[in-house]
């Protein structure tokens, strides 16, 4: 066979996927009952019963079944993974969205006019270490409405890293691009839609994924606090049934939709990428 | 000076803060000169006696300290599509194709034009400089020559009264700068814009130039002398050597340069001198090849036979 450079990395991800499942499999075997059962194991139901953490081949077999009809509902504790997901993309995408509505236009101003980045920083520098968890019971409190405070949860803690993001790409538009504006006499509109926006796009883009990341961790405590619905609140309910099995394929599954989220963001911002 | 200028500059100045200190540094001061309709003017200087600030603030980007720029009788007080810049570097659009960095600029001259009519005008002056092969191709994707080129065709496509070109060619190879000069002079050669033109370059100067500004050095720049060009029309890069004016001129820019720069600043004699151009409303005008003409005509019968018999 001819030596294919590009295979060694898929070749090396494969040999360790391979190790790391056979090492889970293998530890989480239970182990082989050498001697006859006490009679308080008897009694317990056995060595089996011991808890441990489900081998991998338990997890796919579960996540085959769960994955081959994500979307039943039977009941508020009994809903497919999809739906799950699907409310919490529900609640990251609007809190996203609404950020992205209110920072990207707040930045663009912060960034234009440096005495309203004077003005605007201190406030910034102290809102944006706050956990966003910790606004949670004033946000019950104000909203007294869980669904809309899981919202706004999120809102609050995408916000920043697009405001400082958007902020920063439009205070470094290389003047000699506005220069290009102002010598072909552009209204100030024109030159931000023309000239200043996709000059910074690139760095807002960048602010954007690391909102969507943040978002996307952020929404799973989220859930686990107001509960009713979303992957958040079914990690934590299947951790109430002991179900562990369940816990370990929803956490793979947040990984894949964040993997997803930031794969959507990162080829926008491909679109908007330019070489100087 | 009853001469009736397109572009006056009257007694221009222009002060920095100082880095450290809180008195103003004055980098040029008393800086008069005119520009007529049509004509093409370079000015020389020393690397920061203040070129590109005058160019800047004949373009609106930059303000004087003090002084005032007319053009056409009307002050300039801000950038406007009167005045055209090319900068030495990054004045294209690097997430616009070549085509749209030339369609931007007569997007903003022509608004009432529809989009065809944008694209063939746009299309025209790409021609002109011979980039009808990269259209859709980004900045990053062109070499520097292009680069420049494009600018070239984004500034004339906008047909400025005035057209400000900041070392546009500071940046390239010998051989790329010559043939862009020359797809300058073509293009200028149609348009007759007037134009000003920083450089560092004598020959490039000589070879393009109606009249020449000699600039001294900073701090306290001033300019010195307006050295006309007497060398007709048209030109191309190896035929203006043999012109017998041509090292007339070239020793007295590169004469200028070297040395009287720096005496005009620091001996005794040269300061004399200073405040007589501080005085002055004017640069010193000069023409060192104007004694040159018929001996010209002779060179140039000698030539024409030489070549004869060469082809013989
Ligand atoms: N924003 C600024 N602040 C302070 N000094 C400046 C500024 N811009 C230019 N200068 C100074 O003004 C002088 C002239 O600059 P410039 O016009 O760029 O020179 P040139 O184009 O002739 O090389 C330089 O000495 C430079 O240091
Ligand atoms: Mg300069």
């Amino acid at each position: 066979m001819r030596y294919r450079p590009a295979l060694r990395p898929l070749i090396i991800s494969l040999v360790f996927l391979f190790v790391a499942l056979g090492s889970w499999e293998w530890s989480s075997q239970p182990p082989k009952a050498t001697e006859a059962l006490s009679e308080y194991e008897l009694l317990m139901g056995g060595a089996e019963q011991e808890a441990r953490v489900p081998p991998p081949s338990a997890v796919i077999i579960h996540a085959f079944n769960e994955l081959s009809d994500p979307f039943y509902d039977a009941g508020p504790n009994d809903k497919g993974i999809g739906i799950q997901l699907a409310y919490s993309l529900y609640r990251v995408l609007t809190g996203f969205l609404l950020a992205a509505l209110i920072a990207i236009p707040c930045g663009f101003v912060i960034g234009m006019f440096p005495v309203m980045h004077k003005a605007m920083n201190p406030y910034v520098q102290i809102l944006k270490p706050i956990s966003p968890l910790a606004w949670m019971p004033l946000a019950l409190f104000i909203i007294k409405d869980s669904e809309a405070s899981a919202i706004f949860v999120i809102f609050i803690c995408s916000i920043w890293p697009m405001l400082i993001n958007t902020a920063f790409g439009v205070a470094n538009v290389r003047k000699d691009w506005i220069n290009v504006a102002r010598t072909h006499e552009l209204s100030d509109m024109r030159t931000a839609f023309t000239v200043i926006l996709p000059a910074a796009a690139p760095t807002i883009l960048t602010g954007m994924r690391i909102s969507i990341g943040i978002a996307w961790l952020v929404i799973v405590a989220a859930e686990m606090l107001v509960g009713g619905t979303g992957i958040g609140y079914y990690v934590w309910n299947e951790w109430n049934n002991l179900d562990l099995t369940s816990v370990i394929f929803a956490i793979m599954m947040i990984g894949i939709v964040g993997m997803m989220l930031d794969l959507i963001l990162s080829s926008v911002s491909r679109w908007v990428a330019y070489e100087e | 000076m009853t001469k009736k200028y397109y572009v006056k500059v009257e007694n221009l100045v222009k002060k920095y803060p100082a880095s450290g200190k809180n008195e103003l540094l004055t980098v040029f001061e008393n800086c008069s000169f005119g520009i007529e309709k049509g004509e093409f003017v370079c000015i020389i200087g020393h690397s920061g006696c203040g070129k590109s600030t005058i160019l800047n603030i004949l373009a609106g980007l930059d303000r004087a300290t003090e002084g005032n720029i007319f053009m056409n009788g009307k002050e300039v007080l801000g950038p406007s599509l009167e005045r055209g810049v090319v900068f030495q570097n990054y004045s294209l659009l690097p997430w616009l194709s070549t085509l749209k960095n030339v369609t931007f600029g007569v997007r903003a001259r022509f608004p009432q034009w529809n989009k065809a009519k944008v694209i063939e005008h746009s299309m025209k002056y790409l021609e002109l400089v011979g980039l009808t092969e990269a259209v859709d191709r980004k900045p990053a994707e062109l070499s520097g020559g292009m680069r420049q080129r494009v600018s070239i065709a984004r500034s004339f496509a906008t047909q400025p009264k005035l057209l400000l070109l900041d070392e546009p060619f500071g940046a390239l190879d010998a051989l790329t700068r010559g043939i862009i000069q020359e797809e300058l002079i073509k293009v200028w050669g149609e348009t007759k814009q007037t134009v000003f033109m920083i450089t560092h370059d004598v020959d490039e100067a000589i070879l393009l130039a109606d009249r020449i500004l000699l600039m001294t050095n900073g701090p306290f720049a001033r300019i010195a002398e307006s050295v006309k060009v007497s060398i007709p029309r048209p030109r191309d890069r190896t035929s203006v050597i043999h012109h017998p004016g041509f090292y007339k001129i070239r020793n007295h820019l590169v004469d200028f340069l070297v040395s009287r720069s720096k005496e005009l600043t620091a001996s005794e004699a040269g300061r004399a001198e200073m405040q007589e151009i501080a005085a002055a409303t004017h640069p010193k005008e000069l023409d060192p090849a104007a004694d040159s003409q018929g001996q010209h005509a002779v060179v140039s019968k000698v030539r024409s036979t030489i070549n004869v018999r060469n082809v013989k």
